[in-house]
């Protein structure tokens, strides 16, 4: 592996020709993905969120996860991209200054639609002395903020989108991809970390302002180690709340982790129980906050359930 | 494509392809959905080790969701059987529902993503009303779709469970009352045969099975899921022709139903691509049903062997849009006669710019 090329060696112009031309093949653990795009948005995107990646083995004899791309369509007026899975284009076209977020959202649909092997939930998950804290929350709860700031404040991020979980052994597999900031935050996790690195920002899309913030090169050094999940937190980003925790149920946490997993029925009865294990040992918790500093201070003092709590 | 071939024969080798072939297969196998059945049948040749662990991870997914798409299915067929008692109607399946329940080889990782029956035209009206009784509706609203199944078309606009979300295709004949082909769906139903242990659950008998998956394949327009239509062809006359009798029955069959153009189509496709074996007089007494010349017999071939392959780049070449575009039309004049044809495709272009009428 170390003799392996990263996406920083490659120059721009190097970038833009594999993206033009028989595509950038790069490994995105647990996967490893072909990208082609003609869009300089996602050029950009790439080389500066996915700079400390490992390019794919270039010996033509490899195998990929998935053959993606974003095409240009309708250049001369109000420019449109679309994300294709092989030929396959399960999303209608957005505009092109979208083409780099366009690019996450497919993948993401890629591992959720076509990675039946784990459970995906729908959370952000990451990990610190060995124990994981997993985030499952409706978009706008402020997730992906939180887990932005745990991230940089030292916490390992496995993933801020897809918590993927082996069914069997209750283990969480790392997928460290940036991570999607939205509107107000992008300024928030800027002015705290102003050393951070930001994707092409996206105006106007569905979910308003998006720019992808790089994952941390100690995440993504340590992709490849799961994590055992000992906390399950439900943020609630609230504006002007005082910090406030409190302990929820099992059973609810179980239903509320069903309710956002894309794919715990394929698993049926495996499923749930799988997901029963899960909230069986650990913490689950309702988390409402204004402060994020509060909020990270908390994090900072969690301690692992004692396996003597679990009931 | 030949790697992928070789997977879904008699006699899978995994260990023979290199992980670049690997990449095409699942690639190809996505597109046609039939990656789940290349899972199965490696492991039921106790293959599973010789796939490498990548290509394996996505084998794995595909068969997990193929499972649990049959497990639901079983589910399924028992509640319709129990909402259609009332009518006195049983429930006769068709496609991947019948290849499950019947537990046929076809079966193995078929993705089943809805449920197809076939009823007595005559019931039709019960059987609407004892599924609506029971959760399922109608969910296209669109009075013109629905004025074009009932009045046209060979099965009701699909009906949604409210609850579960899982669809129903309900069949009063094998293909649409315009097309040239009209086979009785009485007789059908006459042969069809209970399966044990199920009360009220019915598939249809082995040539029927075949004779409709050929006519339903041949009567396609859109052949998105032409190579699985062939792969299910090559498995269903694989099995049934190890009963004595079979073939002879098939063309008895064929004929007594008007069936034996999509079943020389059949039979000569799933040959050409699966090299199913067939018995070459069982072809030869099918050609008088075809354009014998030729140059007809190779505009054919040109047409369907590029039309039933994965719908991928990898397995295209420059004629393919041609043969599939030429298929797309062709399959339109096979349901409907032209002065039908027309209007209708004209109605579905323009679609978004006429007023919508109320249902």
């Amino acid at each position: 592996m170390s003799t392996q090329r990263r996406l920083s060696s490659l120059s721009r112009p190097q970038l833009d020709r594999l993206l033009c031309g028989e595509g950038l093949g790069i490994v995105i653990p647990p996967f490893v993905v072909r990208v082609r795009s003609p869009i300089p948005v996602v050029a950009d995107g790439l080389e500066r969120l996915y700079s400390d990646h490992l390019l794919a083995p270039h010996d033509g004899a490899g195998f990929f996860d998935f053959h993606v791309a974003v095409e240009a369509r309708r250049p001369w007026f109000r420019p449109l991209c679309v994300f294709a899975l092989d030929d396959r284009q399960p999303f209608t076209p957005l505009a092109q200054g979208e083409a780099f977020a366009l690019f996450e959202w497919g993948l993401n649909w890629c591992v959720t639609s076509h990675c039946h092997q784990w459970i995906s939930l729908h959370a952000a998950v990451l990990e610190r002395g060995g124990r994981a804290v997993v985030l499952p929350a409706p978009p706008g709860a402020g997730k992906s903020t939180l887990c932005a700031a745990l991230m940089l404040r030292g916490w390992r991020l496995l993933s801020d989108e897809l918590t993927l979980l082996e069914p069997g052994s209750g283990w969480v597999v790392p997928s460290p991809r940036p991570i999607s900031l939205k509107n107000a935050s992008i300024d928030v996790i800027l002015e705290r970390n102003p050393g951070c690195v930001l994707g092409p920002v996206a105006h106007d899309t569905q979910k308003g302002t998006v720019a992808h913030l790089k994952v941390l090169p100690e995440s993504l050094a340590r992709a490849e180690e799961r994590a055992l999940p000992a906390w399950v937190v439900f943020p609630r980003y609230e504006r002007g709340a005082a910090l406030q925790v409190q302990p929820r149920a099992k059973a609810t946490t179980v239903v509320e982790l069903a309710r956002n997993s894309f794919n715990q029925h394929v698993h049926g009865r495996a499923g749930f129980e799988a997901l029963v294990r899960l909230v069986d040992a650990c913490d689950s918790f309702d988390l409402r906050y204004s402060e994020l500093d509060q909020a990270l201070a908390w994090f900072d003092a969690l301690q692992p359930p004692s396996p003597a709590g679990v009931s | 494509m030949q790697p992928l071939l070789n997977l879904l024969g008699p006699a899978p080798k995994p260990q023979r392809l290199s992980l670049a072939e690997w990449d095409l297969v699942v690639r190809q196998a996505r597109r046609a959905h039939v990656l789940a059945r290349i899972a199965a049948l490696v492991q039921a040749h106790g293959a599973w080790a010789a796939v490498p662990p990548a290509p394996r991870q996505h084998l794995a997914s595909a068969l997990a969701l193929a499972t649990r798409q049959q497990r639901e299915l079983r589910f399924e067929v028992a509640q319709i059987a129990r909402a259609l008692q009332p009518a006195g109607v049983p429930v006769v399946l068709l496609k991947g529902g019948a290849y499950a329940l019947a537990g046929l080889q076809a079966s193995l990782g078929r993705m089943v993503s809805d449920v197809d029956i076939l009823v007595p035209h005559e019931c039709l009206a019960d059987v609407e009303t004892a599924l609506m009784m029971a959760g399922w509706v109608h969910t296209n609203h669109d009075a013109y779709d629905q004025h074009y199944y009932r009045t046209w078309m060979h099965e009701l606009p699909p009906m949604r469970h409210l609850q579960r979300g899982t669809v129903l295709d309900v069949h009063h004949a094998l293909v649409p009352a315009t097309a040239r082909a009209r086979p009785s769906t009485q007789r059908l139903l006459q042969a069809a045969q209970a399966l044990p242990g199920q009360p009220g659950v019915c598939v249809l008998a082995p040539a029927d099975m075949v004779l409709h998956s050929a006519a339903h394949l041949f009567h396609e327009s859109d052949f998105a899921h032409g190579f699985r239509g062939v792969v299910d062809l090559d498995a269903l006359l694989r099995e049934f022709a190890m009963v004595p009798g079979f073939w002879p029955e098939l063309l008895e069959r064929a004929a007594a139903l008007g069936l034996q153009w999509p079943l020389h189509h059949a039979l000569r496709y799933a040959q050409a691509i699966m090299q199913t074996p067939v018995p070459p007089s069982t072809v030869a007494a099918l050609a008088p049903s075809v354009c014998q010349r030729d140059w007809q017999h190779r505009l054919r071939d040109a047409l369907y062997l590029r039309t039933l392959r994965p719908d991928h780049a990898s397995t295209a070449d420059a004629w393919t849009p041609l043969a599939r575009g030429l298929l797309y039309l062709n399959g339109h004049r096979l349901r409907m006669p032209l002065h039908l044809l027309l209007p209708h495709l004209a109605r579905k272009a323009l679609g978004g710019l006429l007023p919508k009428e109320k249902p």
